[in-house]
């Protein structure tokens, strides 16, 4: 058992696809010799060669698109974005045709594709290396979400992913890449999908959150036990489906729920959330729901990302509002 | 069978490596201040490189994307346009866009992570650095779609990596620049490189030139580490589109001397013998060493150059270190010219929650 950073344990799930599985594909921009600029696909290339682990022309619409072409053919594609905010050209291949291929075709044609891509920011980038634009693909029906937060979440999950029949959009937390360490068995076990995860049990607030927000939350959550206030900390992970049911069974010990995404609030998943739980659990909430989101404008240019991104004090706040009912 | 169709692509180079005239040169270069301006242009972009790279590794500048090895190609589509001709950049064309009056302080602004650096007081209507590979070509097109429109003699150029002629944004830019007969230029900047990419991977054609001549727009290549041979392929071109004969694709053909960005490591991917061998065309010295054999240049020139442009990059310098940090509620500043409502409350929350020093 070894101790990975995030990113370590991405390359250690996807060399142990690629061992397992001749049908397994990797393309992306720059993943081959440089490894991804990341470093994801670090040594991959020399190892499988230059058309198991490809550099694509520098197109994110053709990287989308071939991925289907070769899914249908009955290979197992896993394709890096390189960064969130070049994706939009992507989306019109996922949305009109990588979503709905098994659809339109009553199942006789499928998409097994992996779509990778970090999110979110924090990271001093230039502009558009920073987003956090995972609503644009929960709207459309037929693709997963997926967005771990831990070493050993990351590589059970891209496992997952890349042995599920269907595409799955698999967003990589940039901050968290290399923040921290953990054990990880490369042992070539999957995870479910399509579940949330308690990383800390409480008794008083539900805080949900996902990716690298995690870590505040968990950091606020931390706080707050001094001030004797017990948080429960739901990393939601699948961000589509949602797991409803671990939210509404937190909701229903705990009575309060705060939300902490780093996207914008307008339209956000949050949203999504909180209404199933109006709608869901309404009597079960002892104060309203808070959101802490990044604010509806544009991701700032970094020497602002940390004014936009949620900070610790807003979260406790968030939490002891909802206390004060 | 006929054939129905044929295309050539010309090469042009002025000056070789050496900096000997390969025939006639144009009306431009006969003036010795002209060329000189060009010179100095070109040393101030490879001089201030060096300091924005170090301000980086020092702590006192976000990543930044150099240019050294490619300021003859800056500089010479630069000289050749006119201030009313409209420029889209991509990200490291810095000659041009300080031929243009763009300043030093405002390409540092910019890579400090603060949008001000965009708000170009020179050229207003020259578009700002564009980070997402090949989206600025379809805006260049628009703009000369406007041009034609208003019968105004003026025109676009966009610039566009080659590894950026892939996205199918180029090539939807370039096939109505052909269709409309819009007045375009389309620099290709083949610098060898897309970060880790050579450009042989990025398409099976012989040149980058060639991608215009399926939308009908012709297409040739040019010395890229010739600043005349570029400003007179670039001054054709720019006078065609005047005259309404429609657009033109023009690949330079340089070498990035430098790393992609300061986040990158060439060394990862780049065969240390070709970085080498291309250090040897690189542009500073063949012009240099033409103004020298006119007379026009000289050591103590070049120590005086040299020196008035260290002062000029030191005083950008000071002037971005000590300009107004933004304060957290400029990221609700210009999202609109009418505001909403509801975004007042979001930014007197921000400013409730300013970020931790750093
Ligand atoms: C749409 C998009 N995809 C990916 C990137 C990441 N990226 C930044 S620069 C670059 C390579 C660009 O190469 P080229 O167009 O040849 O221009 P050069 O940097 O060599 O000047 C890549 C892949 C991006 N900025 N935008």
């Amino acid at each position: 058992m070894a101790r990975v950073t995030l990113v370590e344990s991405i390359n250690l799930a996807l060399n142990r696809a690629l061992a397992d599985d001749p049908d397994v594909v990797l393309i992306g921009e720059d993943i081959g010799v440089n490894g991804g600029v990341f470093r994801a696909t670090q040594g991959l290339q020399q190892r499988y060669g230059e058309w198991r682990v490809q550099d694509t022309p520098l197109a994110e619409g053709l990287i989308a698109g071939m991925s289907i072409g070769m899914a249908a053919q009955g290979l197992r594609v896993v394709a890096e974005i390189q960064f969130m905010g070049f994706m939009y050209p992507a989306l019109d291949q996922i949305a009109n045709h990588m979503a709905r291929l098994r659809n339109r075709t009553r199942g006789r044609l499928t998409c097994p594709v992996v779509i990778r891509m970090p999110h979110g920011g924090g990271i001093h980038a230039p502009e558009h290396h920073s987003e956090s634009l995972e609503v644009l693909f929960c709207h459309h029906a037929g693709l997963r979400v997926v967005c771990p937060s831990t070493p050993a979440a990351a590589y059970g999950l891209l496992l997952a992913a890349i042995r599920d029949p269907d595409p799955v959009i698999f967003l990589e937390p940039t901050r968290l890449y290399r923040m921290a360490r953990q054990e990880v068995l490369d042992n070539g076990n999957a995870l479910p999908l399509d579940r949330a995860q308690i990383l800390r049990e409480g008794d008083d607030v539900t805080l949900v959150t996902w990716g690298a927000m995690t870590h505040e939350s968990l950091q606020a959550a931390q706080q707050l036990a001094q001030r004797k206030i017990s948080c429960e900390v739901i990393d939601l992970t699948s961000l589509s489906p949602i797991d409803h049911d671990c939210i509404l069974d937190s909701v229903a010990h705990t009575g309060r729920l705060v939300i902490v995404h780093e996207a914008a609030r307008n339209a956000g998943l949050g949203a999504e959330i909180a209404a199933t739980v109006a709608e869901r659990a309404l009597y079960d909430l002892l104060a309203p729901v808070e959101r802490v989101t990044g604010y509806d404008t544009v991701m700032p240019y970094f020497g602002l990302e940390k004014a936009y991104i949620p900070g610790v004090d807003r979260i406790v706040d968030a939490v002891l509002r909802t206390l004060e009912t | 069978m006929k054939t129905v169709a044929q295309f050539a692509i010309g090469y042009e180079q002025l000056l070789d490596a050496g900096g000997r005239p390969t025939g006639e040169l144009p009306a431009f270069a006969q003036d010795a201040g002209e060329l000189t301006r060009m010179y100095r242009m070109m040393v101030l972009c490879r001089m201030f490189d060096a300091k924005a790279i170090n301000l980086q590794r020092t702590g006192q500048l976000g990543t930044y994307a150099p240019c050294t090895g490619q300021e003859a190609t800056h500089v010479g589509v630069g000289a050749a346009m006119r201030p009313e001709d409209v420029l889209f950049p991509v990200y490291r064309e810095y000659g041009t866009q300080l031929w243009r009056g763009v300043t030093l302080t405002e390409i540092l602004t910019y890579w400090a992570g603060d949008e001000t650096g965009t708000n170009f007081a020179g050229p207003r209507q020259d578009f700002p650095w564009c980070v997402p590979i090949g989206s600025q070509a379809p805006h260049a097109a628009g703009a000369a779609m406007a041009f034609r429109i208003r019968g105004e003699p003026r025109c676009a150029v966009a610039y566009i990596g080659e590894g950026g002629t892939s996205q199918g944004a180029f090539y939807e830019a370039v096939n109505l620049a052909g269709a409309r007969r819009l007045p375009t230029v389309f620099v290709i900047v083949n610098n060898g490189w897309a970060i880790s990419v050579p450009a042989s991977a990025q398409t099976g054609a012989e040149t980058f030139a060639q991608k215009g001549i399926a939308g009908g727009v012709p297409g040739m290549q040019v010395d890229g580490n010739d600043v005349i041979g570029v400003r007179a392929v670039m001054e054709a071109a720019l006078a065609r589109a005047r005259a309404g004969e429609g657009p033109t694709v023009i690949e330079a053909l340089t070498y990035r001397l430098s790393d992609h960005t300061t986040a990158d490591d060439a060394s990862r991917y780049r065969p240390a013998d070709e970085l080498a061998a291309a250090w040897q065309r690189e542009p500073l010295p063949r012009l240099r060493a033409y103004l020298a054999a006119q007379g026009h240049w000289d050591d103590t020139r070049e120590q005086q150059l040299r020196a008035a442009c260290a002062a000029e990059i030191d005083a950008a310098v000071k002037g971005y270190q000590s300009r107004p940090r933004p304060a957290v509620g400029a990221m609700f500043e210009h999202l609109f010219a009418h505001p909403p409502a509801a975004l007042a409350e979001q930014r007197e929350q921000a400013t409730r929650y300013p970020p931790p020093a750093h």
